[in-house]
């Protein structure tokens, strides 16, 4: 869905104020002053390695990628053009530099996805339909939470990037084919074998049969 | 008019290009009959779109997030070295 864009007479005096200390961050920035750096850092580098966690791992990678964003963004500082803000240029900058790393890591052989996909019968029809889930509100708690960001980490990397990129972060397809160097009907068909996967692996813990049965602790206060 | 009947492979093939606004009119409206007459697709469809909305919403909430609190200090000082080096 197209993000709206807020009027500027509605953004109201917090969104002007951190306009106004976002520009007085860039001309510190501009004009190479340490404490606007610091502040740089110190505002946005939690958030930039959340995003490097979720494509690298809680390990080093995820760290040196932040580093190395940093770094990249510290050198083209020039070239913001400020249209943007700022966070978004350097989600973009800190996304760019965790896929390099992904990159450069030994591939490990990918475990095939068909087991997580669904199954059908010679005529066409789901050989083992499970039933309905449980109600969205059952699920919106916080270990159900933790349980997809764990299925999540489990999808063969290729896929595994794709959803983060398309889903969690919110590049377009054009943009993750770009960055993958991979054609935009690659980019739909791993997003859509990467949620069905997802959906495989939730299933057993979501299905409204299972509620109460304490697989996620459905069912707790 | 009805369209071509869908089985619920092609139904779940055609879901992600359902949810884009993609689907060609006359396999847009095979796509709704399925719908019509399938419960299990249905289910399917239902727990695709929350699959999606959980996956956006997992890391969305304040205090289970991965979003660290605090910055890890020894990150910051990595990457304002890292600066004075370049």
């Amino acid at each position: 869905m197209a993000k709206q864009r807020v009027p500027e007479a509605a953004r109201g005096a917090a969104g002007d104020s951190r306009l106004e200390g976002e520009a007085a961050l860039l001309a510190g920035l501009r004009a190479g002053r340490d404490e606007a750096y610091e502040e740089l850092v110190r505002t946005h580098a939690g958030r930039m390695l959340a995003v490097a966690r979720r494509l690298l791992g809680d390990g080093e990678d995820a760290r040196d990628a932040v580093q190395e964003a940093f770094v990249s963004a510290f050198r083209s500082i020039d070239r913001f053009a400020g249209g943007a803000r700022l966070s978004t240029w350097l989600h973009r900058i800190v996304v760019n530099a965790a896929l390099m790393k992904l990159r450069t890591r030994r591939r490990k052989p990918e475990e095939p996805l068909d087991d997580l996909l669904p199954a059908f019968l010679a005529d066409g029809h789901r050989s083992e339909p499970r039933g309905p889930w449980q109600p969205a509100s059952a699920l919106e708690r916080s270990e159900v939470r933790a349980l997809v960001r764990r299925s999540i980490e489990r999808l063969p990397e290729s896929y595994r990037t794709v959803l983060l990129l398309r889903d969690i972060e919110e590049l377009d397809t054009a943009e993750v084919a770009e960055r993958l160097g991979v054609g935009p009907g690659v980019v739909k068909t791993r997003l859509h074998r990467a949620r069905q996967a997802l959906r495989g692996l939730l299933d057993p813990e979501l299905l409204a049969t299972a509620a109460g049965a304490g697989r996620t602790g459905a069912g707790a206060p | 008019m009805s369209g071509e009947r869908l089985t619920c492979r092609e139904f779940i093939d055609f879901i992600m290009s359902w949810l884009d606004g993609e689907l060609e009119p006359a396999v847009r409206r095979s796509f709704a009959e399925h719908l019509e007459m399938c419960p299990d697709c249905v289910d399917y469809l239902d727990s695709y779109e929350r699959t999606v909305a959980l996956g956006k919403a997992a890391w969305d909430a304040p205090g289970d997030a991965e979003v660290p609190d605090e910055v890890p200090e020894e990150l910051v000082q990595a990457v304002l070295a890292a600066r004075r080096r370049a």
